[in-house]
């Protein structure tokens, strides 16, 4: 074989290769072949020791990185790509909203626990308020004489006080337990990402 | 041998070859090849990696009416070989300690 054919038999194996990357490589196998041929071996000799084609090409596509071969090959779909782009600009007004709302979604959710909670505080204060107010209702009566209304008062004073220690154990439950509920809905919404990346 | 290993030998056995003056392609493979034989691929591949570890230069002379490629060492490749000296007696010193444990047991 003689070296232009050697190099074309080369150049055909490798098509797939990048363009550069093709050319460094032949001129480097025919300066080779050049410098047998200079130290006194015939073409042909010098094309043999230089190794078969099969051999050669399969080495130069086992050192190649593949992500250089992917690239080369998928070169052409750039302008696929290209229009992929353009779809996700087109489509901002459609997904940006979207995502605006299940956004929204979400903070109303933590808002409407979060509001609950503080209602039930609300009441809670309240109850005491009532509590201390009728309390002190009785007293002033007591002293006015009248001694019904006064006992009256002391006995809504204490029913309120005990409804408002009753409903103390319940806001300190609800407190802990939404606390827990939006860490685990945080924990939820921030596995749905690790997740999705770790399933790439 | 070690697949990592042979390429931190080769890459230092081409330096070797260019330290003490430019070189070209196929007389870096007549002079390599009394210790290593070394394919064409190999060695393409060798000069690419320490070109672009900027350890050595390439440039392009005409020789006997055609182009020739000729590489050059540069300070970052002469380091190379200083480092591998050193690295070596951290090798040998590794050899021999595993030896000894070898001849304990035996």
């Amino acid at each position: 074989m003689h070296k232009q054919e050697f190099l074309n038999a080369l150049r055909e194996r490798l098509s797939g290769l990048p363009e550069s990357d093709l050319a460094e490589r032949l001129s480097f196998y025919g300066e080779m072949i050049d410098d047998r041929i200079e130290e006194g071996l015939p073409e042909e000799e010098a094309v043999a020791q230089t190794g078969t084609v099969d051999e050669i090409a399969r080495q130069i596509l086992t050192e190649t990185p593949l992500s250089r071969i992917v690239r080369e090959k998928i070169k052409p779909k750039r302008s696929l790509r290209a229009w992929e782009i353009v779809l996700i600009v087109l489509g901002f007004p459609l997904w940006f909203p979207l995502l605006v709302a299940a956004v929204a979604v979400v903070i109303s959710l933590y808002a409407v626990l979060w509001s609950l909670l503080i209602a039930l505080w609300a009441v809670e204060i309240a109850l005491w308020a009532g509590a201390l107010g009728a309390l002190a209702g009785a007293v002033l009566y007591f002293a006015q004489g009248h001694t019904p209304t006064a006992i009256a008062a002391l006995g809504a004073a204490l029913v309120l006080a005990g409804l408002a220690i009753f409903l103390l154990f319940g806001c300190r439950a609800a407190s802990v337990g939404i606390v827990k509920l939006t860490k685990k809905i945080a924990l939820g919404i921030k596995s749905l990402f690790v997740g999705k990346e770790r399933a790439k | 041998m070690d697949i990592q290993l042979k390429r931190g030998l080769l890459d230092v056995c081409v330096l070797a070859a260019i330290k003490n003056g430019d070189s070209y392609g196929y007389r870096i493979i007549k002079d390599l090849k009394p210790y290593v034989e070394l394919s064409e691929s190999t060695l393409y591949t060798i000069l690419k990696r320490l070109e672009a570890a900027s350890m050595l230069t390439v440039r392009t002379a005409e020789h006997d009416g055609r182009l020739r490629k000729y590489y050059h060492i540069t300070a970052a490749g002469l380091g190379r070989i200083e480092d591998f000296k050193n690295e070596w007696k951290e090798v040998i010193s590794i050899y021999q300690f595993v030896n000894e444990g070898e001849e304990t047991h035996a």
